[in-house]
C-alpha cells in the first residue's frame, strides 16, 4: 500500500496501511512515542482503503478491513481517517487477539495494583480513566483490559484515549494541548478526539498489575455504591469480553478467577469529581 | 514484490525450511496471506517446532490453538447432528473440513472450518430437515426466492443455523447443483461411504478427492481456492491415485480431479503419476486465478477473478436460467441477495 505506519501497543503490534497520507501522518503524530512491533512482524493488519476506486478523490471515504473485518462495517469520511484506523485496530484486537481476556473495560494502575472500569458506551469508562490519570494513576488503557489465563494479571493496552463530546471539553481543562489529536466533528458516534496517553503510561505500558477493584461506573445519575456479587461480575464481563467464547476453558478459568479473588462495585455518578470523589473512598 | 506474495505461502507450505531464510517483511506478507487465504493454522502447525523470530511463534502459537478450538467445535456440531438425525436410522456422510478432522487426516491439521456439511440420501431430505428444525436448527434465508431456488435446483437445502449455538449447517444431497452439466452419482458416494466410531460417516478417499476436486473446480469461483487445493495435496498424498481416475470418471468429474491435481503438483509438489504431468493450456490461468493475493491481503487481479464468476456461473447452470437468475438478482434489494447469488 501506499502509506504505513507501524507501532506496538502493549503486547500487540499492528500495521497500518493507507491509499491517502493523511491518516497515516496523523497517526505517526500521535503515536511518536510507542515502540514499533516486536521483531519487525506486526500481529495485525489494517487497511484504510477506498471502498470504490473513485472514492479516493471523489468525496473520499474510508473502509475499515484487514485481517478480521466485519462485513456491516460502515465506511467513514476521509476527514474521519484517524477514527477509521482506531477502529479498525480495536476490531482487530476484539475479534483476533488471544493471548489474554479481553474485556471491553479502561484500566489504571497505582502501586501495581489495576481498577479495572468495564461499562457499556456511554458509561464514562473512557473519561473516568483519563481523569485518574492526571490525579497519581497511571493510565493502562481506556477500551481493553488484557487479563493474562495465567497469572491473573492484568496487561496494559495504551492505545489513544477516544474522548467524546462533553468529555473533550471537560478533559481539555486538565491536559494541555500537545497531546491532543484532531477534533473530529459529526462522527456517527459524535465529536471525537484522541488524547495521547501520558509519558508515564506510554514507558510503562509492558508492565502489568495486580487488579485490586472491578468498577461498573454508570453516568448520569446520583452517586451511590453498590457491592455486586461475583456471580453477577462474571456474567456482566461474559457479556463485557470479545473473546470469552474464543478462549474456551481458558477464558472460562480466568475469568471465574478474576471474579472470585477480586471484588466488584457498581457505581452510579453525576459528573467526574462525584466519581473521583467515590474513588477515593473505595480505594484510599 | 506483490505478484509473488502468494507464492510465498505455497513455498513454504511445501518447503517449511524456506521460513528459516524469511526476513521480517517476508514474514508479515506471509502470515497476512496465510491469513487471508484462511490458512493461518494449516501454516503454523507446517512451522510447528523450526525456529521462528519471537512474534511469529506468537502468532503461530494463536493460529494452532483457535484451530483446536475450530476442531473442537466442529467435532461437536457435528455430534450435535448426529444426535438429532439418530432417530431416523439413515446415513449421515459428514463432508470436507468436518469429515477430515473427524477422520483425523492430514488435510485436517491447523485447517479452518466454517460449516458443518453433511451428506444425506436424497429421498430423506424432508424427513432430515424436520428433525433438524425440531432439534433447534432454524432457516438462515426468509426470501422466498432464494428459498425456492435452493429447493428445486441446488445440492443442499438452504442452509440452516441452530438458534442457540449460532453454527451453520448445510444439508447436501449430491456435491453439485443440479443444474450443473455434470451430474456425480450421489447414491454410489453414500454407498462407498466408511462409518467412524461415531456411527457418523466420511466419503470414501477417492470420493473424498473427487468432492475436494468438484469442489474446487466444478462449482464456484476458486475464491479461497488455494485452502480447497491444499485438502487436495493432502488427500492425493495420504491416500494415493490408485484407482482415482476410474471413479473420478464414473462421477463425470475426472476433468476436474486430473487438473486438480496438476495444480496441486505445480503449487504443493504433491506427487502424482507421470502420465498426469501434461501441459494443458488453461491451466496457467487458474493458477494465476489461485494466486491473486497480495501480501496486505488484499485480492488482486479483479479481471481473472470477475473471469472466473462468470464461468462458476456458466458452470453452475444453463444460458436462460442464467439469465433468469441474474435478473431476479439484479432487480432485487440487496438484502435478498443470496450467499451464493
Amino acid at each position: 500500500m501506499r502509506h504505513r505506519f507501524d507501532v506496538r501497543i502493549g503486547p500487540a503490534g499492528f500495521r497500518v496501511g493507507s491509499d491517502w497520507r493523511a491518516p497515516v501522518e496523523q497517526l505517526a503524530a500521535l503515536y511518536s512515542d510507542y515502540p514499533k512491533p516486536e521483531n519487525g512482524v506486526p500481529d495485525f493488519t489494517v487497511r484504510l482503503t477506498a471502498p470504490r476506486p473513485w472514492r479516493r478523490w471523489l468525496r473520499p471515504s474510508v473502509a475499515i478491513a484487514g485481517d478480521y473485518m466485519l462485513p456491516e462495517a460502515a465506511p467513514l469520511p476521509l476527514r474521519h481517517g484517524l477514527l477509521a484506523a482506531e477502529m479498525a485496530m480495536n476490531l482487530q484486537m476484539a475479534l483476533g487477539w488471544r493471548r489474554h481476556l479481553l474485556l471491553h473495560a479502561s484500566a489504571v494502575e497505582k502501586d501495581g495494583r489495576a481498577l479495572v472500569m468495564s461499562g457499556e458506551s456511554g458509561a464514562g469508562k473512557s473519561t473516568l480513566a483519563a481523569l485518574l490519570a492526571t490525579r497519581g494513576w497511571r493510565l493502562m488503557g481506556d477500551e481493553f483490559a488484557l487479563v493474562h489465563p495465567r497469572t491473573g494479571d492484568v496487561h496494559a493496552f495504551p492505545r489513544l484515549v477516544s474522548l467524546k463530546n462533553e468529555s473533550v471539553a471537560a478533559m481539555a481543562a486538565e491536559v494541555g494541548e500537545a497531546r491532543w489529536g484532531p477534533l473530529l466533528a459529526g462522527t456517527p458516534k459524535g465529536d471525537i478526539r484522541h488524547l495521547v496517553p501520558g509519558p508515564a503510561a506510554i514507558a510503562a505500558m509492558d508492565t502489568p498489575a495486580r487488579p485490586m477493584l472491578l468498577v461498573f461506573p454508570r453516568f448520569g445519575f446520583a452517586p451511590a455504591v453498590r457491592t455486586v456479587p461475583p456471580s453477577e461480575a462474571f456474567v456482566r464481563l461474559t457479556q463485557a469480553s470479545t473473546n470469552y467464547t474464543a478462549l474456551a476453558e481458558d477464558g472460562f478459568k480466568a475469568l471465574h478467577r478474576l471474579v472470585a479473588e477480586v471484588p466488584s462495585v457498581a457505581i452510579d455518578y453525576p459528573d467526574g469529581a462525584a466519581a473521583l470523589a467515590l474513588i477515593d473512598e473505595l480505594v484510599p | 514484490m506483490s505478484r509473488r506474495d502468494a507464492e510465498l505461502l505455497t513455498r513454504v507450505l511445501r518447503e517449511p525450511d524456506v521460513a528459516g531464510m524469511l526476513g521480517a517483511d517476508e514474514w508479515t506478507t506471509l502470515l497476512t496471506v496465510a491469513r487471508a487465504e484462511q490458512l493461518i493454522g494449516t501454516l503454523a502447525c507446517r512451522l510447528d517446532g523450526l525456529p521462528v523470530p519471537h512474534a511469529v511463534s506468537a502468532i503461530l502459537t494463536d493460529a494452532r490453538a483457535n484451530a483446536e478450538e475450530g476442531r473442537r467445535q466442529a467435532l461437536w456440531e457435528a455430534e450435535m447432528a448426529r444426535r438429532a438425525l439418530a432417530p431416523l436410522g439413515l446415513p449421515v456422510v459428514l463432508l470436507k473440513g468436518t469429515a477430515f478432522v473427524a477422520a483425523g487426516l492430514a488435510a485436517g491439521q491447523g485447517r479452518a472450518i466454517g460449516d458443518c456439511d453433511i451428506l444425506v440420501p436424497r429421498e430423506h431430505i424432508d424427513a432430515v430437515e424436520a428433525a433438524l428444525l425440531a432439534a433447534g436448527w432454524e432457516w438462515v434465508k426468509p426470501d422466498p426466492y432464494d428459498d425456492d431456488y435452493y429447493r428445486r435446483w441446488m445440492h443442499e437445502l438452504p442452509p440452516l443455523i441452530h438458534r442457540e449455538r449460532d453454527r451453520m449447517i448445510d444439508v447436501h444431497h449430491t456435491i453439485l447443483p443440479l443444474t450443473a452439466r455434470i451430474a456425480p452419482d450421489a447414491a454410489a458416494l453414500i454407498e462407498g461411504s466408511v462409518v467412524l466410531e461415531t456411527g457418523l460417516r466420511v466419503l470414501s478417499p477417492h470420493d473424498m478427492i473427487v468432492h475436494a476436486a468438484a469442489h474446487l473446480l466444478a462449482d464456484g469461483d476458486l475464491a479461497g481456492g488455494l485452502r480447497n487445493l491444499w485438502d487436495i495435496h493432502c488427500l492425493l498424498g495420504e491416500f494415493g491415485v490408485e484407482g482415482l481416475c476410474e471413479r473420478a470418471q464414473h462421477h463425470g468429474l475426472w476433468p476436474a480431479v486430473w487438473r486438480a491435481a496438476r495444480l496441486a503438483n505445480d503449487l504443493f509438489g504433491t506427487t502424482i503419476p507421470d502420465g498426469w504431468r501434461v501441459r494443458d493450456s488453461a491451466d496457467p490461468l487458474y493458477r494465476r486465478r489461485l494466486l491473486a493475493r497480495d501480501g496486505w491481503g488484499r485480492q488482486t487481479r479483479p479481471l481473472t477473478r470477475l473471469g472466473f464468476y462468470v464461468r462458476s456461473h456458466w458452470l453452475r447452470m444453463p444460458p436462460a436460467m442464467l439469465a433468469r437468475h441474474l435478473w431476479i438478482k439484479w432487480r432485487g434489494s440487496p438484502a435478498a441477495s443470496g450467499r451464493r447469488g
